[in-house]
């Protein structure tokens, strides 16, 4: 089985640790793992922003990238999600480029959806002393369906105890371009998610999407809060974390 | 209405200060999201309902004109005036004419969201007339000077009781209240007066009955009733994509409306007017009108944006908008907030106008995920960018920033190279903490939050190193 790994631009430049982690994690699951070199980003910031021609380019090059591999796994539901759901939309009015969009959006998968879906990972190697809560990013939760599957595989992380926050499906306000232009609403809506994610009482906020996490770690810094973690779930679930990985 | 959302962020900004706001918001939130998912538990099939719908507002989609000529027929067979609206301006001159045909002085409203797009008020009023909102929400806006609704089934959803309490302590001259009910009866006394002087009874239309020429009207508060039925003259004033083909499919929307609105399995009133008042008959207004308004509405049909169309105005998208629970309605600057209004607000008073409004989205997904008819608001949101990108209406720095970034992201090995200087210069910018408290070019990030500081290496680079070393060893 060969798996595309799309390490994300975010991942790539603002926390490499979750590529390793991902790599890690399909390795261990037995599989084998390809990282096309030329890959950057998958359009969704010009897609997002009505830059239709712009995202298109660098969609169509992602396709030619990972069309070979049986499948296409991102550490994020977002850029998982433009793939999958909205890559098809993209090539409406181009029956060939839609073809092969399509078989690339079937085999299109976010981490823990695969992990859990397609190779049924039994153990993972991370460990965690301590409570976690974990947030449902947007993308992730209503593209991609992911909810149960990143709590499934924490739980099987030994120390670990999940304590759900309230409005954990609620948007932490990021919304990528959305919160720079929209800095005051989205800094509110961060600020929201900060207090939930601190009345949860726990050690660290566990999600799937670095936009978020920046966002949220952001927040809860410039709040003052040195002490809760923000970790992505696969930094926790494949032990690279400074809690000590196995 | 007055059009403010070329202001959207300055009022934004300062609604977000707004504490006592902020502190109504949040209530109201707690209320509406909680009371619909206990409501949609109801059904059966919640998921085959909504299908039910979609595919019902689709097909009169599909064939507006055919369902409102039906609609026009069956209506007049019943003695029913049907008017056609082609704009806002036009809507006011219908009614006003229809005053003075039949010597009307005083009219009273039940809510509609239709005829505050005209500010039909405001036209009533300086034609000479009377008119009283009996709607308790559009009455107590009504007596604050107009001030708009911030939302579209609850307008004074902004206000606290004890905000009321006041109002209505300076504008009737009584003593103030504390409690709800209190408050309500004294609203009741005075509306009471009025109901029983009132000559001319305007509504909107929850929707219109093709089949049998009816408009169908759900309030909570019973004034609809009297609206309709006390004066001589009732005119029911609503968009022309309201119709819709048989009272069989209505009840099916009526299922999912009421739950998605309020929270309830029907609403406390639930009126079918179907024609006038026919010989014998105890009930019912002598004329009927039903004017049909298009204000863009026959645009949006012909756009890329035509799904809006199917929309019934629960309010479900804006009472699950995390973007509207922080701001309120009156940022939006119109008579439609949140993501429903961010979709047709342009669409009625211009791109150019409204071009903050699609953008303050992030495209969370909850409004679709709540739509009774399946409006997939976010997509739809993304093509309004899409037409502001085609009509060069997004400042030269977003466009010169988008294209940069495409074009460098075309580029792998220049872009491999550019990535992994900015990763050092951000890290620089880090610190010892690691942690960036200001940037000139994003301050709209740094006013707020911090930016964790990278790494210092882009995972290409330590991948490509950590193969290196798998093969020398």
């Amino acid at each position: 089985m060969k798996v595309g790994l799309l390490v994300t631009c975010l991942v790539d430049m603002m926390r490499p640790s979750i590529g390793f982690a991902a790599l890690k994690l399909l390795e261990t699951a037995g599989c084998g793992v390809l990282v096309p070199a030329s890959q950057t980003c998958c359009g969704q910031p010009g897609y997002n922003s009505g830059d239709r021609e712009g995202a298109r380019r660098l969609a169509a090059k992602l396709v030619e990238e990972f069309e070979a591999c049986d499948y296409l796994v991102a550490p994020s539901g977002s850029c998982s999600g433009m793939v999958k759901t909205h890559y098809p939309e993209l090539f409406a009015d181009d029956p060939s480029m839609l073809a092969r969009v399509a078989a690339l959006a079937a085999k299109t998968y976010e981490l823990t959806d695969f992990l859990v879906k397609v190779v049924k990972l039994e153990a993972v190697p991370g460990r965690f002393a301590g409570t976690v809560t974990y947030h449902d990013s947007c993308s992730g939760l209503r593209e991609m369906g992911v909810k149960a599957q990143p709590r499934a595989l924490l739980a099987k992380v030994p120390g670990i105890k999940l304590s759900e926050m309230n409005e954990a499906e609620t948007c932490c306000g990021f919304g990528g371009t959305f919160s720079i232009k929209f800095g005051d609403i989205s800094s509110r809506m961060a600020d929201k998610k900060c207090q939930n994610i601190e009345d949860s009482q726990a050690d660290a906020v566990v999600l799937g999407d670095l936009g978020c996490m920046l966002n949220i770690e952001g927040r809860l810094r410039r709040r003052g809060n040195e002490r809760t973690k923000v970790l992505h779930v696969a930094e926790l679930l494949a032990g690279e974390t400074d809690e000590g990985a196995s | 209405m007055q059009i403010a959302t070329m202001y959207f962020k300055d009022r934004a900004q300062l609604k977000l200060q707004d504490e006592l706001l902020q502190y109504n918001l949040n209530k109201s939130k707690g209320k509406f999201v909680g009371k619909r998912a206990e409501a949609i538990r109801e059904l059966d099939d919640f998921e085959a309902t909504r299908d039910a719908a979609k595919s019902i507002r689709q097909r009169v989609l599909d064939n507006l004109d055919t369902w409102l000529e039906i609609f026009e027929e069956n209506a007049r067979a019943r003695g029913t005036t049907v008017l056609w609206a082609e704009t806002p301006d036009e809507v006011n001159r219908h009614v006003l004419d229809i005053a003075a045909r039949h010597g009307l002085k005083k009219a009273i409203k039940s809510k509609s969201m239709v005829s505050e797009e005209s500010a039909l008020d405001h036209a009533i009023e300086a034609a000479g007339m009377k008119v009283v909102e009996t709607d308790l929400g559009e009455y107590i806006l009504q007596i604050n000077d107009y001030e708009p609704p911030s939302h579209i089934i609850a307008p004074a959803l902004h206000k606290s009781k004890e905000e009321v309490s006041a109002l209505f302590a300076k504008v009737h001259g009584t003593a103030p209240k504390t409690g709800i009910q209190e408050l309500c009866a004294e609203a009741r006394a005075v509306l009471r007066e009025h109901y029983l002087t009132g000559d001319l009874g305007i509504t909107g239309a929850n929707f219109l009955i093709a089949e049998t020429g009816s408009v169908f009207l759900v309030t909570n508060e019973g004034n609809a009733t009297l609206c309709t039925t006390l004066p001589k003259v009732h005119v029911a004033i609503t968009g022309i994509e309201k119709v819709v083909p048989t009272l069989e499919e209505a009840s099916t929307l009526l299922r999912l409306l009421t739950r998605s609105a309020t929270g309830q399995s029907i609403t406390n009133y639930v009126d079918i007017l179907t024609g006038i008042k026919g010989a014998g008959e105890f009930h019912g207004a002598e004329h009927m009108y039903v004017i049909l308004v298009d204000s863009g509405r026959s645009k949006v049909l012909a756009s890329e944006v035509k799904e809006a169309l199917r929309c019934i105005r629960c309010g479900a998208c804006m009472n699950h908008c995390p973007v509207y629970q922080n701001i309120g309605g009156h940022s939006y600057g119109w008579v439609y907030p949140g993501p429903i209004g961010s979709v047709i607000t342009p669409m009625f008073i211009g791109q150019e106008v409204a071009a903050d409004l699609p953008n303050a989205s992030t495209l969370c997904g909850s409004c679709a995920s709540v739509c009774p008819v399946r409006i997939p608001l976010p997509e739809l949101l993304r093509k309004h960018r899409e037409t502001q990108v085609r009509l060069d209406l997004r400042p030269v720095g977003e466009r010169l920033g988008l294209r940069l970034w495409t074009w460098l992201a075309s580029r792998p090995a220049l872009y491999a190279w550019a990535t992994r200087l900015g990763v050092r210069v951000m890290k620089w910018l880090g610190g010892y903490e690691g942690r960036i408290h200001s940037l000139p070019l994003a301050s709209g990030w740094t006013n707020g939050r911090d930016l964790p500081a990278p790494a210092g290496k882009t995972f290409r680079e330590l991948y490509a190193a950590r193969r290196r070393a798998g093969r020398q060893t």
